[in-house]
């Protein structure tokens, strides 16, 4: 199992989702930008967290330009697995990768804590390991995370199924940090191939440090 | 010439910004005003001179970069 990870001028979670995936027993590798290809053995393309170019403009709106943008499209529409976390997911939603877009949080403030999912959908490789229902404990740490799509848009990825996780207390009922339209946490495309959210898996893969949460969400790519 | 590109978030799109400003200014006693929406204001100096060529080409830059049609609305003018 090979997992590239990509690596923008403001990228800060690189790092973090290479630990990640190692400790999973995954060989990793960093790709900077100015790539024009990604490594031709990946098994998985991870969009890491941070903030691209500064966010200046909108979070993501520069990313997309990148090179490596392109071999990214041309991945994912060959049915590559393609993960964007937080940063990640912004990049995929204004490179038109994933439907909706980020806006700034509801009550315009950085919020930085851990926060309860709700698993709404385990019918793809990310999430199978969960089943649904599950609540799982994993950090959030955004400012632009209020997820926004339009009514006939919620409508199709609720009967698609693309709705992976929503934010809830530790019972499972809704808990809204952010004002995202039903409370979704993290979407997928139709194809179930791109896959993208605002919490930090990465950064629960270990009990000692908050929760350990991160490795029953990631370790569904392993065995694809 | 100069092309003005106003940005804001589309009527119906919640725009916490422009809440928060609405907000405060009521706690200002400006008590007469209905809505407010933040919006942000891109000036471009351009080299072009042909006004429709101009237009044009600030248009595809709004649509490619400078606003996320998604969740904003954008406005040009040329002066």
């Amino acid at each position: 199992m090979k997992v590239s990870i990509l690596q923008f001028p403001g990228t800060n979670c690189e790092y973090d989702t290479q630990y990640a995936f190692e400790k999973l027993g995954a060989q990793t590798e960093i790709v900077w930008h100015k790539s024009e290809s990604i490594p031709a053995d990946t098994d998985l393309l991870v969009v890491a967290g941070g903030f691209s170019y500064g966010d200046y403009l909108r979070s993501g709106a520069i990313a997309k330009f990148s090179p490596v943008m392109q071999a990214v499209k041309e991945y994912a529409d060959k049915g590559g697995k393609v993960l964007g976390i937080c940063n990640g997911f912004q990049v995929l939603t204004e490179s038109r990768l994933l439907p909706g877009a980020l806006k700034r949080n509801e009550n315009l403030h950085f919020i930085s804590k851990h926060h309860h999912l709700k698993v709404e959908n385990n019918d793809n490789t990310f999430l199978k390991k969960l089943d649904n229902g599950d609540v799982v404990n994993i950090p959030i740490a955004h400012h632009d995370g209020n997820y926004y799509i339009d009514a006939d848009g919620l409508k199709e990825l609720e009967e698609n199924g693309q709705i992976l996780l929503r934010y809830t207390d530790a019972e499972g009922n809704v808990q809204n940090p952010n004002g995202s339209v039903a409370s979704i946490a993290g979407v997928c495309n139709k194809n179930k191939n791109v896959f993208g959210l605002m919490p930090h898996p990465e950064r629960a893969m270990e009990a000692v440090l908050g929760s350990d949460d991160g490795v029953k969400m990631l370790e569904g790519f392993l065995e694809s | 010439m100069k092309a003005i590109v106003n940005v804001s978030l589309k009527q119906g799109v919640l725009d916490s910004q422009g809440k928060a400003v609405h907000h405060a200014l009521g706690s200002l006693h400006f008590n007469g005003v209905e809505d407010v929406r933040v919006g942000k204001q891109i000036v471009l100096q351009l080299q072009e001179t042909d006004k429709e060529k101009a237009m044009a080409d600030v248009t595809k830059m709004c649509e490619e970069l400078l606003a996320n049609t998604v969740i904003e609305d954008y406005e040009i003018e040329l002066v």
